[in-house]
């Protein structure tokens, strides 16, 4: 491309390399806190963000009722009648986000730490029966009939089973978080309306021109992505580092025995370091369909792998490191696109990694979850 | 082993075409492909032929079938599920015509993946009762399969597969119901160039076999006008640094090579940003889910395809919404009906097996929805006719014939 | 992890085999070498194997051909199942990105025998594998330094990189991919031609055999031990003098040759290659195969490759639930059985031996520090 053109549009990609990176960085995040605590790759948080994006959706379309269109035209609403609404789709969001991590941390982590998880049992046992009576039906409503009969006795043996209490290796995590992943994505994909058809999300807020910063105009939707994304940040480093739960969380990060030793409820612990990644998927997940207005089944998978990469970019295990590597890699991305071409877009990311890493074998800011300067 | 097999079935087959055609009538055939003589003889193909099948009273063997191969699950399983239906539609009209014919309609679902096509392939060629293929859906998947097909000797007709260079390797069993991309390539160049009349224009392709394709012609048919250039990630949803260059370019027209999906956020981003130009596309956005994707920015937007307009077709239309209550013929399926009634007519004809009815597609010579159906000798439908659509009040709407 | 546990296992054999391959060890060498050979033979049968009654039923892919998804799939999964096991399970490294490597090996035969040379593709394969190789010693040296999960996603990156770049560069064809790649030679009755697969199924089994004899030399020798020790504990190898870097890199190299090779295979029986045919998913179901199978055990990559490449066809059944099905399956194996189908022994003992909830310093243990 030509020179004139990078030069010209340079705060342009500005304003939207920092917009793409704040929501990486919200997305980041749940990966740091899950790798600091337990030290592992939790595979599966792109899909919580995923079921993030459709929380949003559902709760725009289905529970305030605000069409696709209309007479032709987006559904604009304004005043206080739009702020109740973002403020019911972000919490939306991050409560179906939230729980969803939660349940996800019970079902395909626990188990494999060992501790008898009644909520893990029940959901396996109905997975499995269900997944197995698509073999003779393919009935949607027969399935989950079928499935909910044959979840209590088999509930009961798989509870047993857990009590044995092995801890698993560490690889078995993360297979057991990439079928999580795939189960997840596939099942939104088989049982939502449009399949795997894009869905679009309603469009309440009109992306008018807020102001003009160096000659470049910045929408209101991305002022408020990177607003919220430093909001939600805030409160995070705020909690982490404030309150007695953060403070377990860090002890826990550091380490797990000297934490037990100390009276700290582990399992209790790890339950709320997922519930704060998946917050902030929540929030991440509105705040993408904000600028985006669409979401589909496999909308996680490239997202999560970006945010993974600003994770361990600015330094995993480290809030700080998170949002820095978010916002290097979205403007990198941007710039790199606009210099090589957009179909170079993810090559120039992981080379961006690649040389960080080179001269950083920890990422930007280190790993340091831990050592409470968050 | 295998072969030997499948020699027997063929034998079996031919035999079985000898007593047909002996009942049926005999017309003389001008087929251009290398098959048997039993085969020639049985390959009636006009009009009338196919006429009559649509009128009743064919017979074929039991079990008779024909296959659609391609993706129905998968990232792009939507389009082949459209190209399904268009076939399901010819064969249950083509079934409830003709008591004596009961025709199946099986299928191969590849996930649009070349992993997975050359086993189904395998057992689609195995499976003597089929006759031909609807499909493969994508260029990649018809590289890796067509060389099996071509092997057995199975007929195919895809309905989508728009690669220009497929039709020069010598397959004698391809055919395609539409015209390949190097002749929608010339056709989008001068609706830019004449009826827009635009002297800036810009190019994005998604980096796909398909869209990187008609890009580059189009790049290199508008030459010095093309101000500004990029690609996508059709994967990643935030296209800003393309929809930045084109912003600070500011074109008469954009032009972009790819699928509906991503054509709906571009058009969206597009125009957020505040982008005016006109917005062209190629067929593989002719489908409503760009309008749902892109909202009120689709309006006014150019596409362009080798397809007349499934759904303009009103018997056509009338008996899709019948056959699928609520729907409308989507890409593909228009095609892929036409695509269907080729094979059906081969049967009706008395064609019963994969030599007889190759050489009757050599010869069919058939009005179509889409268009005139009749190939030449590398499979390439004859006629290269470009039709404009306009997106208008939230509907894709015929221009015309460009040129 | 003391260093007398990390001595212990140094000097433990390298090699172990699960129960059924205790029992078989300690038939007589006549029985023992019997009943090899029966496997062996009853292996070349499987294009058949659909035709026995039980086995039939229990194993054919209905909806697709069994013969065409053993050639194409199992037998590319099990191989490069068993490279991958030589980097994760062997040396402890954590690879999302091997699909890199069979790209290379693919796309190195289809340059040079179809889009910018006419080689046969027996001159190619070892050209492709010393490339593949060479690309596996060019990413290890700069990333090996890096530890455990960073090495992760660098190499996820790789993968990615190789796709893009393929997708990208008209050299390599582009998004068209390269057609027309040239297939084996025909050896001896081994006809390769373009309908039958089975030719392609026994060349595909007879490397999958080779290979699996070099790697058990390989464990079994100084360099198994090496790896081992690495991957018990790096640092403690580091301080015994075992020269942790250049096993590593051996390690990366080794699987990398065995990844390109496959690709080779692939290459050669489908004779068509795009960059699509190379996405991260694929790295991703490779990892999964190798833990599936259990870990660090050959016969266990073996068992996971084969039955990630041949269970969605299986169930082609479930139409476009089966990789719903594949994902809720991953959950329960790992779930219950957290080593994998054929766990690995040595691993086994010392897991029940010394296993304290979070024990610190144990690499393998979720909860703790590595």
């Amino acid at each position: 491309m030509s020179d004139w053109l990078i030069y010209r549009t340079f705060w342009d990609l500005t304003v939207t390399g920092v917009a793409l990176g704040s929501i990486y960085a919200l997305v980041a995040l749940g990966y740091t806190l899950v790798y600091g605590v337990l030290r592992l790759i939790n595979f599966a948080h792109s899909e919580i963000f995923m079921v993030g994006t459709f929380a949003t959706l559902i709760t725009a379309t289905n529970f305030i009722g605000i069409p696709l269109l209309e007479e032709g035209n987006y559904p604009y609403r304004t005043g206080f009648t739009l702020v109740a609404i973002l403020l019911a789709c972000i919490v939306g969001g991050m409560v179906v986000s939230g729980a969803g991590a939660v349940l996800l941390e019970r079902v395909a982590y626990r188990p494999l730490r060992g501790s008898g998880e009644h909520v893990g049992a029940v959901v396996l046992a109905f997975a499995s029966v269900f997944t197995a009576s698509l073999i003779f039906t393919d009935h949607t409503r027969l399935n989950l009939i079928i499935g909910l009969i044959g979840t209590a006795p088999l509930s009961v043996l798989y509870l047993r089973i857990f009590r044995r209490g092995r801890q698993a290796p560490r690889l078995a995590f993360l297979i057991s978080a990439i079928g999580a992943s795939t189960a997840i994505a596939e099942a939104v994909a088989i049982w939502s309306p449009r399949d795997r058809e894009q869905y679009q999300t309603p469009r309440v807020l009109e992306k008018k021109v807020l102001f003009e910063f160096l000659g470049t105009e910045v929408r209101i939707d991305y002022v408020l992505v990177i607003v919220g994304a430093i909001l939600m940040m805030t409160a995070l480093v705020l909690f982490v580092n404030r309150t007695r739960l953060g403070r377990g969380v860090r002890a826990v990060a550091q380490d797990v025995e000297t934490a037990k030793i100390l009276g700290v409820n582990v399992d209790f612990v790890i339950l709320i370091t997922f519930l704060l990644g998946g917050v902030m998927a929540g929030a991440a997940a509105m705040m993408f369909t904000l600028v985006y207005d669409q979401t589909r089944f496999n909308i996680g998978f490239l997202l999560g792998v970006k945010s993974f990469t600003a994770a361990v970019l600015g330094g995993i295990g480290n809030l700080r490191g998170a949002l820095l590597g978010g916002l290097v890699l979205g403007l990198g991305e941007n710039y790199g696109a606009a210099i090589f071409g957009g179909q170079w877009k993810d090559v120039i990311a992981f080379v961006l990694l690649l040389v960080v890493l080179m001269f950083r074998p920890t990422g930007i800011l280190g790993e340091s979850l831990a050592k409470a300067r968050v | 082993m295998k072969k030997t097999r499948l020699v027997r079935a063929a034998a079996l087959a031919v035999s079985l075409a000898f007593v047909a055609a002996a009942c049926g009538d005999d017309n003389d055939s001008g087929s251009t492909d290398d098959t048997t003589a039993a085969a020639e003889e049985t390959a009636t193909a006009d009009t009338t032929a196919a006429a009559e099948a649509a009128a009743g009273g064919a017979t074929c063997a039991e079990g008779t079938s024909i296959a659609f191969f391609g993706a129905l699950s998968g990232d792009a399983g939507n389009l082949g599920q459209n190209i399904k239906k268009g076939a399901e539609l010819a064969v249950a009209q083509f079934n409830a015509a003709n008591a004596g014919c009961q025709v199946t309609l099986k299928d191969f679902d590849s996930q649009g993946s070349p992993d997975q096509a050359p086993a189904l392939a395998t057992q689609a060629i195995e499976d003597a009762t089929i006759l031909g293929i609807v499909g493969p859906a994508f260029s990649g998947e018809s590289k890796a399969v067509n060389p099996l097909f071509d092997e057995a000797g199975l007929a195919i007709i895809t309905p989508s597969a728009t690669n220009e260079a497929l039709n020069d390797n010598g397959w004698k069993i391809f055919h395609r119901a539409l015209a390949g991309d190097d002749k929608q390539g010339p056709g989008i160049v001068a609706y830019i160039q004449n009826t827009l009349a635009a002297e800036t224009v810009g190019v994005i392709d998604d980096a796909s076999e398909y869209g990187k394709g008609l890009a580059d012609i189009v790049r290199e048919g508008l030459g010095d006008k093309v101000v500004a250039s990029d690609a996508i990630d059709p994967a990643a949803a935030d296209f800003s640094a393309a929809v930045s260059k084109m912003k600070e370019a500011a074109p008469a027209a954009i032009f972009y090579g790819g699928y509906y999906a991503e054509a709906g956020k571009l058009a969206k981003q597009l125009r957020d940003a505040g982008v005016e130009s006109t917005l062209v596309f190629g067929d593989g956005v002719k489908d409503v889910g760009y309008i749902e994707a892109a909202g009120p920015a689709a309006e006014g937007s150019i596409i362009t395809c080798t397809c007349a307009d499934g759904g303009s077709n009103a018997d056509f239309a009338a008996a899709y919404g019948k056959q699928f209550p609520g729907e409308t013929p989507q890409t593909y399926a228009a095609e892929a009906y036409d695509a269907a009634n080729a094979f059906l007519a081969a049967i009706a004809s008395g064609a019963a097996d994969r030599a007889a009815v190759l050489a009757f597609l050599g010869t069919y010579d058939a009005a179509g929805v889409t268009k005139q159906i009749k190939w030449d000798e590398t499979g390439e439908v004859a006629g290269n006719a470009v039709y404009s659509y306009k997106v208008e009040g939230g509907a894709i709407k015929v221009e015309g014939l460009i040129g | 992890m003391s260093l007398s546990d990390t001595f212990k296992t140094l000097t433990k054999p390298a090699h172990a085999v699960s129960g059924i391959g205790d029992k078989i060890s300690e038939l007589p060498r006549v029985s023992r070498w019997s009943l090899v050979a029966l496997f062996i033979v009853s292996l070349y049968l499987m294009p058949w194997w659909p035709e026995v009654p039980v086995l039939g039923w229990l194993v054919d892919t209905p909806g697709t051909s069994f013969e065409g998804v053993i050639t194409d799939k199992v037998v590319i999964y099990v191989l490069v199942a068993l490279g991958l096991n030589v980097v994760v399970g062997l040396a402890g490294l954590l690879d999302l990105g091997y699909v890199g490597f069979y790209a290379v090996g693919a796309y190195v035969v289809g340059v040079l025998s179809s889009q910018h040379a006419n080689l046969p593709w027996l001159v190619c394969v070892p050209i492709a594998v010393a490339v593949s190789m060479l690309a596996g010693v060019i990413l290890g040296t700069p990333t090996l330094r890096l530890r455990g999960d960073y090495l992760a996603i660098v190499t996820l990156g790789f993968g990615e990189i190789i796709r893009i770049s393929a997708n990208n560069a008209d050299w390599l064809g582009g998004s068209r991919g390269i057609s027309k790649i040239a297939k084996p030679p025909n050896i001896g009755p081994l006809k390769f031609g373009i309908l039958d697969a089975k030719p392609y199924f026994f060349l595909g089994l007879t490397v999958i055999l080779i290979t699996v004899f070099f790697l058990r030399r390989l464990e079994n020798s100084r360099v198994g031990r090496a790896w081992n020790a690495v991957r018990e504990d790096e640092d403690a190898a580091e301080l015994m003098g075992v020269h942790t870097f250049k096993f590593k890199l051996w390690a990366f190299a080794i699987g990398a040759a065995i990844g390109g090779l496959a690709g080779t295979l692939y290459a050669g029986k489908v004779r068509f290659i795009n960059p699509s045919n190379f996405p991260l998913q694929l790295s991703i179901l490779f990892i999964a195969a190798v833990v599936l199978g259990g870990t660090g055990n050959m016969w266990g990559a073996v068992l996971g490759g084969a039955v990630v490449a041949w269970m969605p066809e299986r169930f082609r059944g479930f139409a476009d639930k089966r990789v719903f099905v594949f994902g809720v399956a991953l959950v329960l194996v790992m779930v219950f059985r957290p080593q994998g189908l054929i766990p690995r022994k040595i691993r086994k003992e010392r897991w029940l031996a010394n296993w304290k909830p979070s024990q610190s310093g144990d690499a393998d243990s979720g909860v703790s520090r590595g």
